[in-house]
């Protein structure tokens, strides 16, 4: 990685976290293209993939060039959570990814934007769009878990499935100063209480310790992540020092 | 349309007027399309004029919806961020102006559902345009500058129509496609003017559009079976040999200034008509492409299909859940 270092590496640090969870989830989102449910799907995932993929270059510009960042780093140098790099599964499994993700992520710019730090700014307009994100999620919650026996199925397949790597949203990032636990209470309150209102059964499996994903953030992620850059970066790694 | 005949006349009901009323709601409504009226939903209309207009509408709101395919293929491998998310937000405009075609169509009287399961079932068609592969990132900017560029000439006639939804449907979508036009060219020109391999990438991607895009604006005048009767019903306003004509005669000095070629060794200036002469269109091709044996007839289908059946438990789960909670509070009921 050749990126210029910031000036404040906490920050730097901080940047990178948040600039790769939404850079991630972004491109998982993108790979629906052409393949949603419905017509009103295909343009709601785009939407959110596009305001996470904004999201994501403000981020990484703060750290270095977006472009070098996102394409010429190797698996081990992405910090993002492991959850967000989860394949997309049924539609019940991207909903599940996003209600989890919206929701932490809701709580972090809600409170970096209350603050005066180095992302409040950014973090003033992307908590409006997660407001969006976290609401058409639980919508979609709502609707599979309390829709047909199959959707119930599928959903609380999915809830069940990705639960284990919910803990590690909440798990300290150096150079944000937030109150952690008092997010993952919070969270803890909202999502269960969205899960019963859609007659699912939350999960009662573990969130943290060695089973569950927790080192996204020290670069350790699970084996579709990296087909999922082979693929990103195919193009760009094949045409070096070339402009777009 | 303002005629005393036809303001109140849904148009499922003018189907059992009496013949001696017909004929008087036929002249308010040629009388109307003569006059540059808009035709709306409520009026009289022809059968044969709602048929064309269903057929033509929904055969462009598929073209948006399997046209987001090609295009689709490079999302996930797009070379900077910047690109990804011009391209991701130009598909989702694709998808939004499938809806807005299918809500115009739907004021005909047909139904998304329908119209959707005669895609599926190759009962309708869509553009023949999208049948051809996107091999490189290049065709992604081949696609924005030919294929846009193509659909804009076509559509922006289409703006005065003689149907008035179809019509503001198109204003809508001439604006975004005209953007998307631009962005294709840019892409273009960026690779056009990059390394010796982006600008071998370019050409190559513009050698293998040209020729499909000349052929989206139809059969040559003399074979195209709906063209008379549209045109008189104001439907159309221009034949596809003159938009062909007015779209090479843009194009071509577009590509100069991209620094690339087009593949036509005919094409030339013609002082005497003050228009370029260009090659003969390979209409084999073409005729084969819309009989369903072009290069990704077969792959766009399937995957549209697939994607239907496999979303079909969402749409279940939305409806059944709309069911139980017609009066929620939650408002998910109707989304």
């Amino acid at each position: 990685m050749t990126t210029t270092p910031a000036k404040d590496t906490a920050h730097a640090a901080a940047a990178l976290a948040l600039g790769d969870d939404a850079l991630v989830l972004s491109h998982r989102l993108g790979e629906w293209a052409g393949h949603a449910p419905v017509l009103e799907e295909e343009v709601a995932l785009a939407n959110i993939a596009l305001d996470l993929l904004g999201q994501a270059r403000v981020l990484l510009s703060m750290v270095g060039d977006e472009d070098e960042l996102a394409y010429l780093r190797e698996e081990r140098a992405f910090r993002n959570l492991q959850l967000v790099e989860q394949p997309n599964g049924d539609f019940a499994h991207t909903i599940a990814r996003q209600l989890f993700f919206s929701a932490h992520q809701y709580l972090l710019y809600g409170e970096l934007a209350a603050g005066d730090g180095p992302f409040a700014p950014l973090a003033g307009k992307a908590v409006k769009e997660t407001a969006y994100h976290r609401d058409h999620a639980e919508q979609w919650t709502l609707r599979l878990g309390d829709g047909t026996d199959e959707s119930r199925a599928r959903m609380q397949r999915a809830v069940d499935a990705l639960w284990r790597h919910t803990g590690e949203m909440f798990q300290p990032v150096e150079g944000l100063d937030v109150d952690w636990s008092g997010l993952e209470t919070a969270w803890l309150e909202w999502v269960p209480e969205v899960l019963r209102r859609a007659t699912l059964t939350v999960p009662d499996g573990p969130r943290t310790g060695a089973w569950t994903a927790g080192a996204g953030r020290q670069g350790l992620h699970t084996e579709p992540f990296g087909r999922m850059l082979a693929e990103m970066q195919h193009l760009h790694r094949s045409h070096p020092g070339a402009t777009w | 349309m303002a005629t005393a005949a036809a303001s109140d006349t849904a148009g499922s009901q003018a189907y059992d007027a009496p013949a001696d009323d017909t004929a008087g709601y036929e002249r308010a409504f040629d009388a109307a399309v003569a006059a540059d009226e808009r035709i709306e939903p409520r009026d009289w209309m022809p059968d044969a004029y709602r048929a064309t207009l269903v057929r033509q509408i929904a055969q462009h709101a598929h073209s948006e919806i399997i046209g987001m395919q090609p295009e689709a293929n490079w999302i996930t491998r797009a070379p900077s961020l910047r690109r990804k998310a011009i391209l991701m937000a130009k598909v989702q405009d694709e998808a939004g102006h499938g809806l807005y075609l299918y809500s115009a169509a739907e004021t005909l009287g047909t139904s998304r559902d329908e119209l959707l399961d005669k895609l599926h079932s190759g009962r309708q068609k869509y553009s023949s345009i999208f049948n051809y592969p996107t091999l490189t990132w290049a065709d992604v900017g081949a696609i924005g500058w030919l294929v846009d560029g193509a659909a804009i000439t076509n559509q922006v006639p289409l703006c005065r129509c003689s149907y008035g939804p179809y019509a503001r449907a198109m204003v809508r979508i001439c604006k975004e496609e005209s953007f998307h036009q631009r962005q294709g060219y840019e892409l273009l020109l960026a690779l056009s003017k990059g390394t010796p391999e982006q600008h071998a990438m370019a050409q190559d991607a513009v050698d293998r559009w040209w020729w499909p895009s000349l052929m989206m604006f139809g059969p040559p005048d003399d074979e195209s079976q709906h063209s008379a009767q549209s045109m008189a019903w104001k439907i159309k306003r221009h034949s596809n040999d003159e938009l062909r004509q007015r779209f090479v005669d843009i194009c071509v000095p577009q590509a100069e200034s991209l620094g690339l070629t087009l593949p036509d060794p005919d094409l030339k200036w013609n002082e005497e008509r003050g228009q370029h002469d260009f090659g003969a269109i390979d209409w084999a091709e073409f005729r084969d492409v819309l009989k369903g044996n072009g290069p990704c007839n077969e792959q766009r289908l399937t995957r549209r299909r697939r994607a239907h059946e496999e979303g079909a438990w969402v749409r279940e789960a939305a409806a059944a859940h709309a069911a139980k909670h017609t009066n929620s509070e939650t408002g998910a009921a109707r989304a």
